[in-house]
């Protein structure tokens, strides 16, 4: 379990797929930082050398490739920026619903979360459903 | 698709009368505009905008990190209805 830039511990499988463990790198990322890297893909995370960790390291900053908290917090100041000027986006992020126009009668579970059950509510004492 | 660079961002160009007009008499009236599509561009930044919604003139007060966005996106034109606001008269 080698140690990458911190708190990341990509398993023991191929070093192409634990890279992706990190924050900010996908597959295709990560086989562009192995070629420059100049790292066989196909050995394990385990078995590299701490000169190769730190060539993959090199190549990350390399490529001026945002991740783990840097990318957190740019992604967050975009989001919060968004709802600061008070435009359609922002309202949509903060109300948990979907951003980019998608129906909402029906689907838009991955924003809304679980569905709730809402009952009639006559009165403020009147017990409803689970809300 | 984004919009060709070459021809840079849409703005109605009564708009940009209306503010040159603003910005001649040195006054700081809000500018009533029905243009919801023109983009926000840094000349827009301190001027206060009645954004017609299709009902209601809303007004924006346009701050710089605004500039990019459309007029529109900052004047919403449907009323968010929740369940159980029946007794509460509702709000808009």
């Amino acid at each position: 379990m080698p140690r990458l830039l911190g708190v990341d511990i990509p398993g023991d499988k191929r070093i192409e797929a634990s890279l992706p463990y990190i924050y900010g790198l996908g597959p295709s990322n990560s086989k562009k930082i192995l070629e420059q890297a100049n790292i066989d893909p196909n050995i394990r995370a385990k078995d590299l050398s701490p000169e190769q960790l730190n060539a993959i390291i090199v190549a990350i900053n390399a490529n001026k490739i945002p991740i783990e908290g840097d990318l957190r917090r740019e992604v967050q100041g975009n989001l919060k920026r968004l709802q600061a000027i008070n435009c359609y986006r922002g309202i949509r992020h903060r109300r948990g619903l979907p951003v980019r126009g998608q129906r909402t009668g029906t689907n838009a579970r991955t924003r809304k979360g679980p569905r709730k059950t809402v009952g009639v509510q006559r009165n403020k004492d009147a017990k409803a459903g689970k809300v | 698709m984004a919009r060709s660079l070459k021809k840079g961002p849409f703005v109605e160009w009564k708009l940009l009368d209306k503010i040159d007009r603003i910005n001649d008499s040195g006054t700081k009236k809000p500018i009533k505009t029905w243009s919801r599509r023109s983009t926000i561009t840094p000349d827009f930044v301190g001027h206060t905008f009645n954004v017609h919604n299709g009902k209601t003139f809303i007004p924006v007060f346009v701050t710089e990190n605004m500039v990019g966005h459309k007029l529109g996106e900052f004047s919403p034109t449907r009323i968010f209805k929740k369940h159980g606001s029946h007794t509460a008269k509702v709000t808009k």
